[in-house]
């Protein structure tokens, strides 16, 4: 009795000394893996610090990084949503032919736009909507949902494409086109939203009952029920949050190259869940962090980008880079975890 | 009333008759097989094979056309034996995935007595197909090498943009560093962007920040070749240079056509190939000159003067 007590002690101790140093690499253990990784693009190539490269990175992951924030709260609740990557494909082939059979009534302007933006959140709304509808109330693994609605998001919108191309009309892409190329203050807009989404996504996960209603959740199912908590509408809410979170991303997608094809956004869900995981989210659940999905998504960015900048390492091992690399992050990270316990 | 000798008589010559017809009229069953439209280029491969299959159908009413699609090459394989035993195909029509997997099951479909086809990508084994018809890879990259050699007078700085790593790659980016050879055209620097108009885009950016002259651009493939066009445009530096795609897609062929000064010139590598492959095939049964060998399609340089041949503006491609 007295040695567990006493093994109890230095064990508390233990985390008594570390805890100072332990908690720091928890938070911050992303954002150093991300200086880590932006001073290796730097030695290897000078004009990675340069402004456009900066701007166009960080552009670039808006996408990526506004989907994590949504899948951030999905797996925050213990669920999974593996249909994001489809859905914004599907989502963008549909605000393209409704947008160019618009062009006939309203012109080449600003309204047929809104009204693209306007049916790309509806449909993000519903396609979440559905995927929780089904999870919850049909009382089926969110991982086999979500795998039978991205094939079906994925093929829907190769036969909308006849398996080619959709293109945006030319005269609706120009009014478009600045959503994702314009700045704002020396920021583009993509960077902007991005920036919106991350801080209402942090208040709404940290202060907010739904998002205490997350954590419950993936902690624990069975007890935040009895807690009165209604799981499964919340559950189903944090899909639909993530559907209006890729309508989000396909908006600021489609000025970009106004097209959508059967290769839009594929394999987007494993980024989105890589960029949420390497942010120090559990993937079983019950803990969620914004800021560090962020810096995810930026990180797998980068990772690439950098990549682009040298040809000092051979084209073929580029997946083996950015998989060592991810690795590595989320490693450091969890050898903190284990030292302090969960 | 009829007796019953006139009925057995008039059912006896209808079956004759039938049997007759049935023996005259043998028809064929023709299995094709290609991969899921999961990029422009094979999206244009499905669609002129549904339109050569419309046509074709019609035109001779006793050859029946089976058309499968298949998302990777394992799917493609058990495609190939579904075609054989529940289809029972007399002919085949393949335009593989990948060259390595699928060369053992279309030798077994060739030993199970049926006449083959390759399309596009060769096997890795060579006699095995009666026919192969295909495009000409290294013929492609020695023509947009030798367009782009003479347009720069033999000097400057140019960044490639390659496909997915395969064996069309490498003969395309082989044929295109022959041409080249022995000249002051530089390499800057070699990247996949995998034939998709997003990484076109992003490895573009990337070049574009890293180069501070660029004077040509080949992006080997048209989807390329649009991702490209647009980061170009973002960055302000379309008087620097101009771009080279491939394979003919409509977008860009229109632009050749108009005289864009960014995309002077396109390269065929044209989908429709499978269509040729599909009528060769068929010539084999209702012909009587010998359809056998090698079918190379000519990799033409499409310029202002005869784009307009190779304009297709109804098919997604």
């Amino acid at each position: 009795m007295s040695s567990v007590m006493a093994n109890n002690k230095t064990a508390d101790k233990q985390i008594a000394k570390q805890k100072g140093f332990a908690i720091d690499l928890k938070t911050w253990g992303p954002f150093v893996a991300l200086v880590v990784l932006a001073l290796l693009g730097v030695l290897i190539n000078p004009a990675f610090l340069g402004l456009d490269n900066l701007s166009n990175m960080l552009t670039r992951s808006a996408f990526i990084g506004i989907i994590a924030i949504g899948a951030t709260f999905v797996i925050t609740a213990g669920g999974l949503d593996l249909s994001v990557g489809s859905m914004a494909a599907f989502i963008a082939g549909v605000m393209i032919i409704l947008m160019n059979s618009l062009v006939e009534q309203f012109g080449a302007g600003l309204t047929t736009v809104l009204f693209g933006v306007g049916a790309s959140l509806l449909l993000g709304l519903c396609a979440g909507f559905i995927n929780g509808v089904v999870t919850t109330k049909g009382k089926i693994e969110a991982f086999i949902v979500t795998l039978g609605t991205m094939g079906i998001y994925r093929s829907l919108v190769t036969y909308l494409a006849d398996g080619g191309t959709l293109t945006l009309d030319w005269a609706v892409r120009d009014i478009y086109r600045p959503v994702y190329y314009a700045s704002f203050l020396g920021i583009t807009i993509p960077v902007w939203v991005f920036l919106a989404v991350a801080i209402i996504g942090y208040i709404l996960l940290n202060y907010t009952r739904f998002g205490r209603y997350c954590f419950a959740i993936g902690s624990n199912e069975k007890v935040a029920e009895y807690s009165a908590i209604h799981v499964d509408r919340i559950k189903t809410m944090t899909y639909m949050l993530q559907g209006v979170c890729v309508a989000l991303a396909t908006i600021i997608y489609v000025p970009r190259l106004g097209s959508a094809s059967g290769a839009t956004g594929v394999l987007w869900e494993l980024e989105a869940i890589a960029a949420v995981i390497i942010g120090g989210t559990m993937l079983k659940g019950g803990h969620g962090r914004i800021w560090g999905t962020v810096v995810g998504a930026i990180m797998l960015t980068m990772i690439g980008n950098i990549l682009n900048l040298t040809d000092a390492i051979s084209n073929y091992l580029n997946g083996t880079v950015q998989g060592a690399i991810i690795i590595v992050a989320v490693y450091l990270q969890r050898a903190s975890w284990r030292k302090t316990g969960p | 009333m009829p007796s019953i000798k006139t009925v057995v008589a008039t059912l006896a010559t209808t079956t004759a008759i039938g049997l007759s017809s049935a023996v005259v009229a043998q028809e064929y069953t023709i299995g094709v097989s290609i991969p899921a439209a999961t990029h422009g280029w094979t999206g244009g491969v499905n669609y002129h094979a549904e339109e050569a299959k419309e046509r074709l159908e019609a035109l001779y009413p006793d050859i029946e056309i089976t058309i499968s699609t298949a998302g990777t090459p394992g799917e493609q394989a058990n495609d190939l034996e579904d075609l054989v035993s529940l289809r029972n195909i007399d002919a085949l029509v393949v335009l593989p995935f990948e060259s390595g997997p699928l060369t053992d099951p279309v030798r077994r479909v060739k030993e199970s007595g049926v006449f083959v086809t390759v399309v596009d990508r060769g096997l890795t084994e060579e006699g095995i197909e009666d026919l192969y018809v295909a495009g000409n890879n290294h013929e492609l990259g020695r023509v947009s090498g030798e367009y782009i050699r003479e347009r720069l007078d033999g000097e400057g700085d140019i960044v490639v943009l390659r496909g997915i790593p395969t064996v069309i790659d490498d003969e395309r980016v082989e044929g295109f560093q022959e041409a080249i050879e022995g000249s002051d055209v530089n390499i800057l620097d070699m990247q996949h962007a995998n034939w998709n108009r997003d990484d076109g885009f992003e490895v573009m950016q990337d070049y574009l920040s890293r180069f501070d002259n660029i004077d040509a651009v080949w992006a080997q493939d048209d989807d390329i070749a649009l991702g490209v066009i647009e980061a170009v445009r973002q960055a302000d530096r379309e008087d620097e240079l101009f771009i080279v795609g491939g394979a003919g897609m409509k977008d860009i062929i229109k632009r050749v056509m108009e005289g864009d000064e960014l995309v002077p010139v396109d390269v065929l590598y044209p989908p429709a190939m499978i269509a040729t492959a599909m009528d060769l095939t068929v010539q084999h049964f209702v012909s009587n000159g010998p359809v056998l060998g090698k079918y190379i399609l000519g990799s033409p340089l499409i310029t202002e003067e005869n784009a307009e041949q190779y304009y297709f503006p109804d098919s997604p491609f």
